[in-house]
């Protein structure tokens, strides 16, 4: 029997976390000298009361969701894929060759293009960690690690080495051609009369996050492999017993992951740079985990979070303009709900849980 | 190369590879008890901020240490508290932790001192000065002998020194006592530890604990004697270095001591010489920065040797009922 109806432990304890961590950032901001309810509402001015503060809260948000699904999509398969970083990295040498080095006639052409590189860069970085799971059993934690700096490296020596255009200071690559120019949201809301997110670098690579949500949706519930998965994710060895190869469900499962990680690139580079620089992933990776453990895995979820991630970034480069609180504030809220929603996830469920036995019990 | 050359290599070998040991002898006290930390990175920073704020504040760089300490401890409680009270996944404490430290630090720096995140550069007693070992002085004239003396052996900080004398420690501690027997075994077998009466958990924090307080002393040696004063992200992943240094010495402490030492020479070559021409091609700095990486996963795989952790880390301990 559960201890908890279905929605309590996906909706109840998620905001009781957030709650908890909103609480002590808020205490946060209270012991550097900052008003928490000022900084709040300069955060929801900044990010959500103007079209062109939507404009950055959605595209962070872009980055957040194919992070955060490629982490779900992994851990669907317990594993835990801290290797985003890397990957999207890779991701984006896919992007960067795939504009620089193919005369795509027009934007969706090339968009398609950029994705499949994209995607393919990202999962053979995440392929090497997962062949090395799978086969000699090299925990994939620290093998995702260890190429996240990996990648680093590589990403550097190409940028300073091969692709950075003669003469150029500093490490990037040339700028892309125009045609491979992506139509922003500002291109496609403005009307002749007002213009809308203007100078906001969403783009419609956020359209192409959402219908990503949707696949993983069908790839996780819908399909033979997503079923997999999940039976790999909750016993390998009753997977085993059912016919199911781990090698294979771990290597699939983490191409996909790292092909999502990768498709992020996408957004920053062709979306937004137009060009490839040494640190396009601004951290997104990262966040991608904190997404994903507040999301409970479900592409909804991570839709959801990676929105309020979104408003977070754009909120907090907000306040650091404004107030004295600097932009580390989002890295500190980011950390407190990896640490409630991830690592003491059971401090708010074993109270939660007694709290319905008790109440059944009366009844 | 010449001689002095050479010596000066070395030498900062050895400056560089301090705090590479002592975040390595940190995570092989907490893994060899089962308990997975990667969150050295963020304990080494948290500890790096507050020694360089508290050494700036009172000019006193033994408060610093020891609030260095004091602040890596804290996070090491909370770890535990994670990890081992509330059975939680230990990788995602640790990713937390290290965020959570990247955060704080700057966060508080820039309250505190308003310098865009760094504490003021410490002078005088707010830093561990090298340390003249009896007749250094005295032996610089001898060929050979002298020099090395000098020049590597002689003018470390006081930490540098803990951090080396902690390998046999730790070894000893280890392998011939009481508590290291108990400290392994509950990194292989816990339940057999618990039937012989003694408590998992306390033994865990006790783990726990100790690699918070030797994290803090690898962080204090950063801000506090291998540069002056606190910079943000200044550990730069020497934290993970440390984690790949543990693994490529398979969890043994002597092997941690050649390990941290490999990848202090690969930093110190890397610092010195960015591109290496050997002639026929010509190696990127780049390689020397991801090399230690590249060399963990290669035992990783298991080509050469293979490394396994300790059977039962990573799992909380559920008592059988």
């Amino acid at each position: 029997m559960d201890k908890m109806p279905g929605w309590a432990d996906a909706v109840l304890v998620p905001l009781i976390s957030l709650l908890l961590a909103a609480l002590l950032s808020a205490l946060v901001i209270i012991g550097i000298g900052e008003d928490p309810i000022a900084a709040f509402k300069l955060m929801v001015d900044g990010a959500l009361m103007r079209s062109s503060g939507w404009g950055y809260t959605l595209y962070y948000a872009t980055n957040f969701i194919f992070t955060g699904l490629a982490v779900a999509v992994a851990f669907h398969a317990r594993l835990f894929n801290i290797g985003g970083e890397g990957q999207a990295m890779i991701g984006g040498l896919g992007v960067a060759l795939a504009c620089l080095y193919i005369p795509w006639p027009n934007w969706y052409v090339a968009l398609v293009g950029a994705t499949v590189s994209a995607a393919i860069f990202g999962a053979l970085w995440a392929l090497i960690p997962a062949y090395l799971q799978a086969k000699r059993g090299s925990h994939i934690v620290i093998t995702t690690i260890m190429f996240n700096f990996i990648a680093a490296a590589v990403l550097n020596y190409v940028l300073v080495n091969l692709l950075r255009p003669q003469g150029a200071m500093d490490p990037a690559t040339a700028k892309f051609p125009e045609a491979t120019h992506l139509p922003t949201f500002q291109d496609m809301f403005s009307t002749a009369e007002t213009a809308m997110f203007r100078g906001a670098p969403a783009n419609v690579t956020f359209f192409l996050a959402i219908a990503m949500c949707f696949v993983v949706w069908l790839l996780i519930w819908r399909t033979k492999l997503g079923y997999e998965i999940r039976a790999f994710g909750q016993s390998e060895s009753a997977a085993k017993y059912a016919g199911i190869s781990p090698v294979k469900i771990t290597i699939v499962a983490m191409l996909i992951s790292g092909g999502l990680a990768g498709m992020m690139a996408l957004n920053t580079t062709m979306g937004e740079a137009e060009r490839l620089v040494m640190n396009a992933t601004e951290g997104a990776g990262f966040i991608g985990i904190a997404v994903a453990l507040m999301g409970r895995s479900h592409p909804l979820g991570v839709l959801l979070a990676a929105l309020l991630f979104g408003f977070l970034y754009q909120g907090g480069a907000e306040l650091a303009l404004w107030t004295n609180i600097p932009r580390e504030l989002i890295v500190v809220i980011q950390a407190l709900v990896i640490l409630f929603t991830g690592a003491l996830d059971n401090m708010v469920r074993m109270p939660l849980e007694k709290l319905f036995l008790a109440s059944r019990r009366k009844a | 190369m010449d001689f002095a050359t050479l010596l000066q290599v070395l030498d900062s070998t050895v400056r560089l590879a301090t705090p590479l040991l002592l975040a390595c002898l940190a995570g092989l006290y907490s893994e060899r008890a089962g308990i997975f930390d990667i969150g050295l990175e963020g304990k080494m920073l948290a500890a790096a901020f507050f020694s360089a704020a508290i050494a700036a504040i009172t000019g006193d760089v033994w408060m610093g240490l020891g609030a260095g300490i004091l602040a890596s401890l804290a996070l090491s409680v909370l770890h535990g508290l994670a990890s081992i009270t509330f059975r939680g996944n230990q990788l995602i404490s640790g990713v937390a932790i290290n965020f959570l430290a990247a955060g704080l630090t700057v966060l508080i720096a820039q309250d505190w001192f308003s310098q865009g995140g760094r504490t003021p550069s410490l002078i005088g007693a707010g830093r561990f000065e090298g340390i003249t070992l009896p007749g250094a002085e005295e032996l610089a004239g001898v060929p050979v002998i002298g020099p090395i003396y000098a020049e590597l052996i002689s003018g470390h900080s006081i930490l540098v020194y803990l951090a080396f004398a902690m390998v046999p420690l730790t070894w000893w501690l280890l392998y011939r006592t009481r508590f290291g027997l108990r400290l392994r075994a509950v990194g292989e077998a816990p339940e057999a530890v618990d039937t012989a009466g003694v408590s998992v958990v306390g033994l865990r924090f006790v783990a726990v604990g100790i690699c918070g307080v030797l994290c803090g002393i690898a962080g204090a040696y950063l801000a506090t004697a291998l540069q002056a004063g606190f910079v943000k992200d200044m550990t730069a992943g020497r934290g993970f270095i440390a984690l790949a240094a543990l693994i490529f010495a398979k969890w043994r402490p002597w092997y941690a001591l050649y390990a941290c030492l490999l990848f202090g020479l690969l930093q110190a070559v890397a610092l010195r010489y960015q591109n290496i021409d050997l002639g026929v091609f010509v190696v990127p700095v780049q390689v020397m920065d991801a090399l230690p990486y590249i060399l963990t996963v290669v035992i990783l795989a298991g080509f050469v040797g293979k490394a396994i952790p300790p059977r039962a880390g990573g799992e909380p301990y559920v008592k059988e009922r």
